[in-house]
């Protein structure tokens, strides 16, 4: 379903002066065109270009955001504008360019460079199983891992989806988790780390989850995004389950500040988790991260 | 190209080619001595050199002493290298001001001048053949840097003065400039002559030169000429103490990331970055923005960075990646001597020594490798 175009997307001059900035370090402008609160820190914005668009995203990549006066920072793509019409984030506020990109009502313009990356590749997992699991904020680099799933959900084989959160009241895009659940072969499970009064659900972590799912490790495609420790555990178990690492996908998160493989702050040993990521097999990240503080 | 010729009086010489540089365009920049350090400076003529002043340089010394000569070039290299102009500390990307309904990109700044780098060693131009890979030949261009770049003109001097901490013989760069430059001096000095002996390294050098030729007083190089060069940077190479075998010491290092020694250099580390600042093909960045008070003008500030801050790592909610001195340190030694080969196909060292004479604790790369492959974990 695409979202009609906004009524007028008033276009705004580009530049002051002759000469426009150029270069891989100049945004395009975006005019946020829908605001939705999420959870209480996180907001999911969508966007129409004002300028030039950005090349269509893969799921798994992200764009560089800036917000006006504040700063710029990594957050990746949770709709396609082939999937939704419109360019999604999601982001959780929790620094200043973060929240400043989390207050942005609709209307306001936002600076959008990318796509930057490798995605998760999901047509490489058809014929296969697949298994998604995302931990906190991690579930929106895969929300368009799922709606392509479903989207061609007979080249794929059986599908599990796990989701974790920290309190029920955390859970992101719960509405559309039910309807993913009400899909009927695909087998979704969310585990929250505290309940709350009215969670019938599962409590603990996700990773007492995985051996009850209907799949089956040796044929299974995963794609796993949250906090560095789940992704860990996550890995390991499928691993030892009988996964091969080079079918085990996570992304990475380091610090980035260009994107675009001059700044040095994403490095990770060998790897700009900018380019070489942040996306990656098991079979890389697994010694890489293995080394303490690399 | 080979065509080579010799300027019999060299200051007068150096003077004429600034001058023929100046007049086509170029901002002149050479070494000058200021505050007691050679820095890189706009030069006016060859009195703007640090004349007759040569270095010496060991751990944690830098210092500068007179020669009783009138030597132009009789230096290693100072703090500063041409990655300064190339790659400035400090450029604005882009700015922007607030209009109603969102902001509007201002008209781009005025380029910077073209540069003419004078008294270029080996070591720079390798320097620069490394930032070239990172900035100018990856998939995304930094424009400024390929403009710099490629309007900038090189003239190269062999090296007849390496310092204690040079070690660019081990690394394959120098002392002899064999490639990047536009013009290549030699500078030969005996008891009854002065004179330069330049090599044309490209067809704007050749054009340079030329238009020197016709103002002062030059020779047809000889064989006697380009024995005397071989001479010099010969014994330039015997004179360099210090080593570092660039594939042991990559192979080392990725086999070690959890050696002991890094416990020991840990203890000793300021975690201070100046061997990050003073390294010329290091290249991180960081960027800010920079708003007016009343915040309807945003400026994009591109600053150099390093890995040995706490910020270069900082993930929130896990704080910094390298937390600590040995992971800081760890990550420069293993990315300048290994990962940088896996990332750009060659060392992130060119063997110049700047890291070993500024860093305050005296630390020494060099001494650092050898440590961990005298003692191998494995
Ligand atoms: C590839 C990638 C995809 C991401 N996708 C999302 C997403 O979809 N939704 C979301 O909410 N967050 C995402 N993040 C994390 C997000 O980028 C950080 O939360 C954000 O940078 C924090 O910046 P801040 O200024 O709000 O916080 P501060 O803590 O004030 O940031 C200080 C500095 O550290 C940097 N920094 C801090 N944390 C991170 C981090 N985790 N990753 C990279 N740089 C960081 C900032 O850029 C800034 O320079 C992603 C990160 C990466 C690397
Ligand atoms: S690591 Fe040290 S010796 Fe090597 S290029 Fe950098 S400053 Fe020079
Ligand atoms: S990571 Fe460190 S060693 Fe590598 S380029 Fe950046 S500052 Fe230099
Ligand atoms: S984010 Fe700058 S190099 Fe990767």
């Amino acid at each position: 379903m695409v979202p009609e175009m906004p009524a007028e997307a008033p276009t705004i001059a580009n530049v002051t002066g002759s000469r426009a900035p150029a270069g891989p370090m100049v945004p395009a402008r975006y005019r946020v065109t829908d605001h939705r609160q999420d959870n209480a820190d996180t907001v999911t914005i969508s966007l129409m270009p004002i300028d030039d668009p950005i090349d269509d995203p893969q799921p798994g990549q992200f764009t560089m955001l800036y917000a006006f006066g504040v700063g710029e920072v990594p957050i990746s793509v949770s709709g396609c504008p082939r999937h939704e019409g419109v360019l999604m984030h999601t982001i959780r506020a929790v620094g200043a360019t973060s929240r400043a990109l989390c207050r942005l009502e609709p209307g306001s313009v936002v600076g959008v460079r990318g796509p930057f990356g490798v995605g998760w590749d999901v047509s490489s997992a058809e014929g296969s199983d697949v298994l998604i699991v995302g931990g906190g904020i991690g579930l929106a680099p895969l929300r368009p891992v799922v709606r392509e799933v479903l989207a061609a959900r007979e080249r794929f084989g059986r599908v599990a989806l796990l989701i974790g959160a920290r309190t029920p009241e955390d859970l992101l895009y719960a509405e559309e988790v039910e309807r993913w659940r009400a899909v009927p072969d695909v087998h979704v499970e969310v585990t929250v780390d505290a309940a709350s009064r009215g969670w019938n659900g599962h409590v603990g972590l996700v990773t007492a989850l995985l051996d009850q799912l209907p799949i089956t490790p040796s044929l299974t495609t995963s794609f796993l995004c949250g906090p560095e420790v789940m992704i860990r555990v996550v890995a390991r178990d499928i691993l030892e389950a009988g996964s091969p690492a080079d079918h085990i996908r996570v992304s990475l998160e380091r610090n980035m500040h260009c994107a675009v493989r001059q700044c040095g702050h994403c490095q990770l040993g060998p790897l700009f988790v900018c380019a070489d990521g942040p996306v990656v097999t098991w079979a890389v990240a697994a010694d890489l991260l293995a080394v303490r503080r690399w | 190209m080979t065509a080579s010729l010799v300027l019999t009086a060299a200051a007068q010489g150096v003077d004429e080619l600034i001058a023929a540089l100046a007049r086509r365009g170029y901002c002149v920049v050479g070494p000058r001595l200021r505050d007691g350090a050679m820095v890189l400076e706009e030069l006016q003529g060859a009195a703007s050199l640090p004349v007759g002043w040569t270095d010496e340089q060991e751990a944690a010394t830098y210092r500068v002493h007179r020669r009783d000569d009138r030597a132009l070039f009789a230096y290693a290299v100072g703090p500063q290298s041409p990655r300064r102009y190339l790659s400035p500390p400090r450029k604005t990307l882009w700015s922007a001001l607030r209009i109603e309904g969102g902001f509007q990109f201002e008209g781009e700044a005025d380029e910077p001048p073209p540069y003419a780098f004078v008294g270029v060693k080996a070591c720079e131009l390798a320097a620069i053949a490394v930032q070239d890979k990172v900035l100018r030949d990856g998939p995304y261009p930094d424009p400024s840097y390929v403009r710099a770049r490629q309007q900038a003109f090189f003239v190269g001097v062999n090296c007849g003065s390496p310092a204690a901490t040079c070690f660019c013989t081990s690394m394959g760069t120098g002392p002899a400039v064999e490639a990047g430059h536009d013009l290549a001096i030699t500078e030969l000095l005996t008891a009854g002559a002065h004179e330069l002996l330049v090599e044309i390294g490209s067809d704007r050098g050749g054009e340079v030169m030329a238009e020197v030729q016709s103002t002062v007083s030059w020779r047809p190089a000889t064989d006697g000429d380009r024995e005397a060069k071989h001479q010099i940077v010969a014994e330039s190479a015997v004179r360099m103490t210090r080593r570092l075998e660039p594939t042991v010491a990559r192979d080392v290092l990725i086999a070690n990331l959890e050696h002991p020694r890094w416990d020991d250099v840990a203890t000793r580390c300021l975690s201070c970055t100046n061997c990050t600042l003073v390294c010329p093909t290091c290249f991180c960045s960081a960027v800010e923005d920079v708003s007016s008070l009343d915040g309807d003008r945003a400026e994009r500030v591109q600053r150099w960075d390093s890995c040995f801050t706490l910020g270069h790592s900082t993930l929130h909610g896990a704080g910094s990646v390298r937390g600590d001195t040995r992971s800081r340190y760890r990550q420069w030694l293993t990315h300048k001597l290994s990962t940088w080969w896996d990332q750009f196909g060659v060392s992130g060292c060119v063997g110049c020594g700047r890291c070993i004479a500024w860093c305050p604790a005296g630390i020494d790369l060099t001494e650092e490798v050898a440590a961990i492959a005298r003692e191998k974990e494995q």
